[in-house]
């Protein structure tokens, strides 16, 4: 076991780990807020748009998220340079930068999978709650912000852990393309010191130690739902 | 200048198979995924029966070591794990075989994805069979106790059928898993469905294109997988009381 290179790559470490953390706060909160109209479209919408919703969910948790970011990446990236004047642009400077793909991809990703536990949150609330809710004189918009919404968002939190962290252990699929995250760092580091394994346990120790970092903040939150007892 | 014609023209014969085409490249991946899945998940279920009877009749060190093992497969990125054991595993082989004074040699990729694979999906495959043998009445296992079965019987006879339903739903979603896991095996250099699409779009240039083919053949595969996990499971939910 050599850990010399660890102090030089200290630096480089906390970049990366600054990005993998953007990535995954950005995309699941991005990701949860989108997942609340695509589930509730998935529940309530008209046939079309049900249709609709329920064949990204399909596309999102039927297809690996690696070939979603190559998708992104490469594949309608390749496009850009087609469109008049795109090289002037300035969005050709977003274009250019992987970033900006991982964090589409991984946030519609989340909100793929988010989308049909919440879908499953939306109808699993008693009719009960609703129809009192209705019978008071609430509008369907109040409706759904002071009873069904809080409701479903509640009986999500729990499986919303096991998400979140799922998604942290999706975010090494950036290094794929040219983004600086935790895993590209690590991968420098087996470059440049010729070592497999202890840039690798590193990293998989620096995983170990975040999950249980979110699994203790869930385990937080949870205490604020109000439980019956 | 060229690369952008290259990319606004589309034809069929991009896919077709033979040499223009590259539909052959592309079926053989799909073929080959479907098999690293397939044998990484048999291979994952007789870790998992063989960890989810460890861990309910096991002794103490047997269970700290299955609980590690559970516990860490599952916190660690896939991805990592997979690099992990793959060099661990190529290196194990070969220093068993230098200290036996044999030259080392490439491991079969097929091999190692599988065993990889099927590493990780052990860890996953032992909780679910876990809760689903939990979730046999005990009243059966004592009754089949009872009727001097020895335990292997037992286990072969009455709670294998009896778990098995219970299993069903988790262990589809471990399959779609592994089906979307298998694409990872691309990093380590094994040409499955989605390295063998990446080296045509990269030689083809068509990117757009045959990234959305090779999202439909992984799409096709987890749908159809859908629809047979659900007549599986209503077989073997046959004689058993409807579920709510």
């Amino acid at each position: 076991m050599r850990w010399d290179w660890w102090p030089h790559y200290l630096p480089n470490m906390f970049y990366g780990l600054s990005i993998t953390l953007q990535i995954l706060v950005f995309s699941v909160v991005v990701g949860f807020l989108l997942a609340v109209p695509i589930g509730l479209i998935q529940v309530t919408g008209s046939r079309t748009s049900k249709g609709i919703a329920g064949a990204f969910c399909s596309y999102i948790r039927g297809t690996p998220l690696l070939t979603q970011i190559w998708l992104l990446y490469y594949g309608l990236g390749s496009l850009f340079p087609l469109i008049p004047g795109m090289r002037e642009n300035f969005m050709w400077i977003i274009r250019l930068d992987a970033y900006w793909y991982v964090l589409l991809a991984f946030t519609m990703s989340f909100a793929g999978y988010e989308a049909e536990i919440m879908r499953g949150a939306f109808l699993s609330v008693p009719k009960g709650e609703l129809e009192a809710a209705r019978a008071y004189g609430m509008s369907p918009g109040k409706v759904l912000r002071r009873v069904w919404l809080p409701s479903a968002v509640l009986k999500v939190l729990p499986t919303l852990a096991g998400d979140v962290i799922g998604q942290l252990k999706s975010t090494p699929l950036a290094f794929t393309i040219p983004v600086m995250d935790l895993m590209s760092v690590t991968s420098k580091v087996r470059q440049d010191t010729y070592l497999t394994y202890e840039p690798l346990l590193h990293l998989a120790a620096i995983y170990l130690v975040l999950t249980f970092i979110i699994t203790r903040l869930f385990a937080y939150f949870e205490t604020f739902i109000p439980v019956r007892r | 200048m060229q690369d952008v014609f290259l990319a606004a023209t589309f034809s069929w014969e991009l896919l077709s198979l033979g040499p223009k085409g590259y539909g052959d490249e592309l079926l053989w991946g799909a073929l080959r995924t479907v098999q690293i899945s397939f044998f990484g998940y048999v291979f994952g279920f007789v870790l998992g029966l063989l960890g989810a009877v460890g861990k309910l009749s096991g002794g103490p060190v047997l269970r700290g070591i299955l609980n590690f093992y559970t516990t860490v497969f599952r916190a660690v990125p896939e991805l990592i794990l997979i690099l992990l054991l793959f060099y661990a595993g190529t290196d194990s082989v070969n220093s068993v075989l230098i200290y036996f004074s044999r030259p080392p040699i490439q491991l079969n990729g097929l091999l190692a994805a599988v065993m990889v694979l099927g590493l990780v999906q052990g860890a996953y495959s032992t909780e679910v069979l876990r809760a689903a043998i939990q979730a046999v009445p005990t009243g059966q296992v004592e009754a089949a106790k009872a009727f001097g079965m020895s335990p292997l019987k037992a286990f072969r006879r009455i709670i294998m059928p009896a778990m098995l339903p219970n299993a069903v739903p988790g262990l589809a979603n471990l399959w779609l898993n592994i089906t979307k896991d298998s694409a990872l095996i691309s990093v380590v250099g094994f040409t499955e469905l989605a390295l063998a699409t990446r080296q045509a779009a990269g030689v083809s240039k068509q990117y757009l294109i045959l990234y959305l083919v090779m999202q439909a053949i992984y799409l096709s595969i987890s749908l159809s997988s859908i629809k047979l996990f659900g007549r599986l499971e209503s077989n073997l939910r046959r004689g058993q009381p409807k579920l709510s």
